[in-house]
């Protein structure tokens, strides 16, 4: 399986994205953001960080820059592309998937591990993974994710939501969100599902001595998935 | 032409940062205030001298990237 992560200037997690895919048996590339053509992929993955130091809005520049054209295109074709935190922020830039995401609630940045729960496994991100909670690592300033009601009404209709956050045991209550995103969304698709956008980071969760292994849970499946 | 525009959020958009503003103004004395509302403000100076088509190309500009329309609005408020 190929997969291409992109850099952007001020992207910090796609050296981390490369080493999480390696593990798991992706042929990854790494893609500048000046590039147009985006190599053979069956995945893409814009990856987190603060791409043009989050200047204007959070992910607005780097949707516009070259290679996105390229991942419109792929993703408007059924390819699969997974944003994670700045590269969620890039991806509701672009319209791929609906909402935006505001300044967390309580104006802190939020480091830490969180539990989330699959709301849908209908789709090559989560389908066969056992566990229906896992824990994932945030570090965001934004993050709080906010859509219009009808937006919302589509999303749930759609049933778009991929992600919510919750408690170990996987209760999703307003106590358990961290920084106020909508019905504790964490992380949700496009209409198709074949592009998800997520907070959480599950490349900092593959290494037992580091972290936790529900990232690799993640990757594993996804790669099986894929084949 | 230089074209002055305001961007700012939606009503129903939680404005965390204007809140805190809020708050600051009035632990400072300033506690006859209902609400603080921040916003962006930007002058572009366009290469353009029919006031008309310098406005559509700036509106352009707020739809495609000044101005995200699921959360904000924006207002050109000033064309010279």
């Amino acid at each position: 399986m190929k997969s291409s992560v992109i850099t952007f200037p001020g992207s910090n997690c796609d050296r981390d994205m490369d080493v999480a895919l390696k593990k798991f048996g992706f042929k990854n590339k790494m893609v500048w953001h000046d590039d147009i053509e985006l190599p053979k992929s069956d995945l893409v993955v814009l990856p987190g960080g603060f791409s043009y130091g989050d200047y204007l809005r959070c992910g607005s520049m780097a949707s516009k820059s070259k290679i996105m054209k390229s991942i419109i295109n792929f993703a408007n074709s059924g390819g699969m592309v997974m944003g994670i935190c700045n590269g969620f922020q890039i991806l509701v830039e672009t319209g791929l998937v609906p909402g935006v995401l505001l300044r967390n609630k309580y104006l802190e940045f939020i480091c830490k591990n969180v539990f989330v729960k699959i709301k849908n496994k209908q789709n090559t991100y989560f389908k066969n993974i056992d566990n229906d909670v896992l824990e994932f690592h945030i570090a965001h300033n934004e993050g709080n994710y906010f859509c219009t009601k009808d937006q919302l009404k589509e999303i749930e209709d759609n049933e778009q939501v991929a992600i919510n956050y919750c408690n170990k045991s996987g209760n999703t209550e307003e106590q358990f969100n961290p920084n106020g995103s909508i019905k504790n969304i964490a992380g949700i698709f496009n209409k198709e599902k074949n592009v998800l956008g997520m907070m959480p980071h599950p490349e900092r969760m593959i290494d037992p001595s580091l972290s936790g292994e529900d990232g690799s849970i993640f990757f594993n499946n996804l790669i099986n998935n894929l084949k | 032409m230089k074209i002055s525009v305001i961007i700012t959020l939606k009503k129903d958009v939680l404005d965390p940062q204007g809140k805190v503003i809020h708050q600051t103004l009035d632990g400072m004395g300033f506690n006859n205030i209902n609400e603080v509302r921040q916003g962006k403000y930007f002058e572009i100076d366009i290469k353009e001298s029919d006031p008309k088509k310098a406005k559509d190309k700036v509106e352009e500009m707020c739809k495609k990237l000044l101005a995200n329309l699921v959360i904000e609005n924006y207002k050109i408020i000033d064309v010279q």
